[in-house]
């Protein structure tokens, strides 16, 4: 009789203590919480997470733990805020990154194209300004010219839609490049 | 002292369990732009490769594998096998133990999770096509 009533407050307290745990991280991981802040996005912590825990690399493979983290890659480079949160022409422009421009050779340099094209759209949004000299820095004329984009004023039907789908612009931005909702950086010129 | 000691481990049981299902991977903590490819790797018994675009583009511009190696801008479009790589084509052309590590480390390409297929993540078109089958599927559950 007196181990019971020694025993049942341990147990109710346990059972407290699973509860308290419960409400904490659910509340914290916002899993079921209708009010929560920020509900749907991404948290910051989880942000360019380290191999083994993204989701995509299998954690029981040694090759996913000699793998470098994105974090500790992109610790000394500008941020942006969105796509890989690193702000790429940046970090080339203030030499923290030199990616080469041929396999072999370091001191090769790239072509770059100093030329601005204003793109007048339908609608409110601001016009776009396509930088060939941020493009060029990362790409050949070839890449985009003439399969992508032909190289005639007016030549090129381009459009919202087909972008989201992949197409134009779409082929690299919304895949690798800054996505498609950083809408202010090609619509950038007010009307 | 046993029925403390058992209490005890029930807690710990329930509690460590609840921690481990809300640890569990998501694939939406995968990086922008990494690339899982698995044409043949399924079927061969190795795990999908996974590319990492950000690991690369810190080393490379994008012409140098989408020019001059021939990469087309299309995740799983370039039919690459280890034969073609072997004989130094598409990522046999730097992983040859020179530019960049050889091909005997197989598990730093082959890591991802078995029977993922081929996507690159957080893609546009990726997440429209995935609405649109879920649409797809939803509006089959109502007939």
């Amino acid at each position: 009789m007196v181990k019971r009533n020694f025993a049942w407050p341990l147990v109710a307290a346990g059972l407290f203590l699973a509860c308290v745990g419960f409400v904490v991280m659910h509340v914290a991981l916002a899993d079921d919480n209708p009010n929560a802040f920020n509900r749907l996005l991404k948290p910051v912590s989880e942000r360019n997470a380290p191999p083994e825990s993204d989701g995509i690399h299998d954690p029981a493979a040694d090759g996913t733990l000699m793998l470098q983290s994105p974090k500790e890659a992109f610790e000394s480079l500008p941020r942006s805020r969105s796509g890989n949160y690193v702000d790429w022409n940046a970090a080339i422009d203030q030499k923290l990154i030199a990616p080469r421009s041929d396999i072999h050779n370091p001191e090769a340099t790239a072509i770059v194209l100093d030329l601005n094209i204003v793109r007048q759209v339908k609608g409110s949004m601001p016009d776009v300004v396509y930088p060939h000299k941020q493009h060029t820095q990362w790409l050949d004329c070839a890449n985009c010219h003439p399969a992508i984009f032909i190289p005639m004023k007016g030549a090129n039907q381009i459009s919202m839609a087909g972008i989201l789908l992949g197409e134009k612009c779409g082929v690299c931005h919304g895949k690798v490049a800054f996505p498609l909702y950083d809408c202010a950086r090609c619509h950038s010129k007010p009307k | 002292m046993k029925n403390r000691l058992s209490t005890f481990t029930c807690v710990m049981i329930v509690g460590i369990t609840a921690i481990a299902i809300n640890a569990l991977p998501d694939r939406a903590k995968a990086e922008y732009g990494d690339v899982v490819i698995n044409e043949y790797s399924d079927d061969a018994g190795m795990r999908p490769v996974v590319f990492p675009h950000w690991f690369h583009r810190i080393r490379f511009r994008c012409k140098v594998c989408h020019g001059d190696l021939g990469f087309a801008f299309d995740a799983g479009g370039n039919d690459i096998d280890m034969v073609k790589i072997i004989d130094g084509q598409y990522c046999g052309a730097c992983h040859d133990g020179d530019v960049a590590w050889s091909i005997e480390n197989c598990e730093l390409c082959h890591s991802g999770q078995p029977n993922t297929p081929t996507q690159v993540h957080h893609s546009t078109v990726q997440q429209l096509l995935n609405n649109m089958q879920d649409a797809a599927q939803d509006d089959e559950g109502d007939e």
